[in-house]
């Protein structure tokens, strides 16, 4: 166009004329980065400003890996559960070792020499540091069934051959404390995740029941969760597991924990359930849905709960730490699950006085994967809320 | 004001009622009573049983009326004062629970204080010094407050005792002043052992206060009213306690509904590690032997002091933050 028109005087300065169509309507174009966030997903978004929260992303693959890493617990764990060594009871933990006489022997284990101190009559292990004993790795050791299923005898790894490795020590009887806290958060771990269950679904269904009629049927339930969240929970816990029957299996009696531990849990749940319908209701989408006659659960389910999943999941995880730790303290107190069951809250009850503690400091060790599971679930149920809205 | 009072006083009345309906069915809930395990006791120590005695106890505990008349009794018998009888004790409650009460609040108090002059300082620094070392450092603290399990705290603190100090800080007192009527010796005695329930109840909540507290702060640091103030030439400290803090410190008067109940958990269980007189260890035998009443009354006095407390944080807030619509 321009560039067309005869240029009739020599004098004229050359200049850039650029010939691409002047269409001042048009937007301006987007680079390609910009372009991927402005048509990313919601999901998409949300993924990315989760992993912005470093403590967060490290938090939730910890809790992935440990979550695998129940299912393949008789594998893992280096002693069976019920292994009793009866020669080393009290034994303190043995370190692994990598080098002996400043040569590199791979990782090994001192053996222990038991004696029994006759004046104090405290037994006392030392480590005999001149034959180390290497330990054995991908072996056959202790047998066991998977899974209560299939029988196997398969450990990542084993004891050195007629010696023993108690990394974390052994409790009273003997068995070895690390592969027991190994099977106990198959337990403890689980737990949590029944019990938030359990605790979801009533909260999402009384929450939105609550949210979605307003009027006395929302009155009531107000009422009801404030009254149940002015209890005192430990104690309602220990009053309710007291109740259940002594002669239940450890199966039911790990049920009915869980139901107990999610059924004071909800009304957290609930009440954000209901602030967050209630103003959701109000938007022009859920408006029309039901001019056109849909029913409320098909508006709820279909419309309502998409739109808030992810601030519940955030706030779910933010609550699974709550029954862990609750599992924990009701078996601490005997009132939980009980001696055939290993979780890490039966394993803490052994450590419950002060004379015990002082001797065999390392009953505390429990304490090391309840904290760190705790840990990791509020930070990584921060990262969650702060990801739960990407338009934020 | 008095019409709100009035009404709140009345919901608190329902709520208390209700709570005492609950409580009552969950004690009542193991199969049984405590007749029951007590001929159960005596059988496997190879005892007779005298049937016209266990009748006579039946009868005279009332436990062969209908249940909703064994609540009748109970909870009329609250309202004048009366806690019921304790089976296991063959005792009035009254008399069995003795001075547990009053030192369960005693502690619960130092721990409500014990938060509030903790959290105060510490969220106030850690707001006005966001991102900096020391900030971040307090958070960890604080998320470590929130994930250690209290009774844990008190063992590990036991253990720590024990092996630096060669003491034990278990208790509420030194032992010869246990049963012992109060003095002034004792009184001392109490305030020393104190510190240590205290601090092992109170971390959570400490935690749980400092977070909200700085971010309530932080979100009214950024409004414009103090960048209005700033740009006015008001000084730093004139500034922050003039207005923002005045908003922030709602939490502390609002949260203590929460934080009570909370602390009461925290309370029960930490008592029974740390083997204070207080309501945890009691309770906990209580509910085991199903001694109905004794276990009943606890729980029931565990709810009204919760209950209560909220009343007066309501009222508080009411009185304080002219924001909030009192209909």
């Amino acid at each position: 166009m321009q560039d067309k028109v005869a240029v009739s005087s020599s004098d004229r300065l050359p200049h850039f004329v650029s010939d691409a169509p002047f269409e001042p309507g048009k937007p301006a174009p987007m680079s390609a980065a910009l372009e991927q966030y402005y048509t990313a997903s919601s999901f998409k978004m949300m993924w990315w400003r989760f992993s912005r929260h470093k403590i967060a992303v490290v938090s939730g693959a910890l809790l992935l890996a440990a979550y695998i890493a129940i299912l393949f617990v008789e594998m893992i764990a280096p002693y069976a559960l019920d292994r009793r060594n009866t020669d080393f009871i009290y034994a303190p933990p043995q370190g692994i070792h990598l080098f002996h006489d400043g040569s590199l022997v791979g990782p090994f284990v001192y053996p222990l020499t038991y004696r029994l101190d006759m004046e104090t009559l405290k037994r006392e292990y030392t480590p005999d540091t001149s034959k180390p004993q290497p330990i054995r790795m991908l072996c056959l050791g202790d047998k066991y069934d998977f899974w209560g299923l299939i029988p196997g005898s398969f450990h990542l790894l084993c004891p050195p051959k007629d010696g023993t490795m108690f990394l974390f020590g052994t409790d009273r009887l003997g068995r070895d404390m690390a592969s027991r806290l190994i099977y106990g958060a198959r337990i403890s771990l689980t737990i949590g995740l029944v019990g938030i269950t359990v605790s979801f679904i009533l909260g999402i269904t009384i929450g939105g029941i609550a949210g979605f009629f307003g009027g006395w049927v929302d009155n009531v339930i107000q009422r009801v969760i404030e009254i149940l969240r002015s209890l005192p929970e430990l104690p309602l816990w220990l009053a309710l597991s007291a109740a259940l029957p002594a002669n239940w299996s450890p199966i039911l009696i790990y049920f009915g924990i869980t139901v107990i531990l999610g059924l004071l849990e909800w009304p957290g749940l609930a009440r954000a359930v209901r602030s967050k319908l209630l103003s959701l209701r109000q938007e022009d989408y859920a408006v029309a849905s039901r001019l056109m006659g849909a029913k409320p659960p098909h508006i709820i389910g279909r419309h309502l709960l998409p739109n808030f999943m992810s601030h519940l999941i955030a706030s779910a995880t933010l609550a699974i730490p709550a029954m862990i730790l609750g599992e924990t303290a009701l078996s601490f107190l005997g009132l939980g699950l009980r001696a055939p069951v290993t979780s890490w809250g039966v394993l803490l009850s052994e450590a419950q006085n002060i004379e015990a503690i002082a001797l065999y400091p390392w009953l505390l060790i429990p304490m090391i994967p309840v904290i760190m599971t705790t840990l990791a679930f509020n930070f990584l149920g921060d990262g969650l809320r702060d990801a739960a809205d990407p338009y934020n | 004001m008095v019409q709100y009072l009035i009404k709140r006083l009345l919901t608190m009345a329902m709520t208390l009622v209700i709570i005492s309906v609950l409580v009552f069915i969950i004690i009542k809930l193991p199969p049984g009573d405590y007749l029951t395990t007590y001929i159960e006791e005596l059988k496997a120590q190879g005892e007779n049983v005298d049937q016209s005695r266990i009748d006579f106890l039946r009868k005279r505990y009332g436990l062969d009326l209908p249940g909703w008349q064994q609540y009748l009794n109970w909870a009329t018998g609250l309202l004048r004062g009366d806690l019921g009888w304790s089976f296991e004790y063959d005792q009035p409650v009254s008399q069995v629970v003795g001075e547990t009460l009053f030192l369960t609040i005693i502690l619960k108090l130092a721990t409500v204080l014990f938060i509030y002059a903790v959290a105060f300082p510490i969220g106030v620094y850690s707001a006005t010094h966001q991102y900096s070392w020391s900030d971040h450092g307090l958070t960890f603290l604080g998320f470590l407050g929130i994930a250690v399990p209290n009774f844990l705290f008190a063992l590990a603190l036991l253990y720590a005792a024990n092996v630096w100090f060669g003491t034990s800080i278990g208790g509420l007192m030194e032992p010869r002043y246990i049963d012992q009527p109060w003095s002034w010796g004792k009184t001392l005695s109490v305030l020393e052992h104190l510190w240590a329930p205290v601090l092992v109840i109170g971390i959570t909540g400490t935690a749980g206060m400092i977070r909200r507290l700085r971010a309530n702060l932080l979100d009214e640091l950024q409004k414009q009213y103090v960048t209005t103030a700033r740009a006015k030439g008001l000084s730093e400290r004139r500034l922050l306690l003039r207005y923002p803090m005045r908003v922030a410190l709602n939490p502390f008067i609002a949260d203590v509904g929460s934080l009570l109940p909370q602390l009461v958990s925290g309370a029960v269980i930490v008592s029974v590690v740390m083997s204070l007189p207080t309501s945890g260890p009691l309770l906990l035998s209580a509910l085991q032997s199903q001694d109905t009443y004794l276990a009943g009354s606890f729980l029931m006095f565990l709810a009204t002091l919760t209950v209560v407390g909220m009343f007066i944080s309501d009222v508080a807030l009411a009185l304080l933050d002219p924001r909030i619509r009192l209909e």
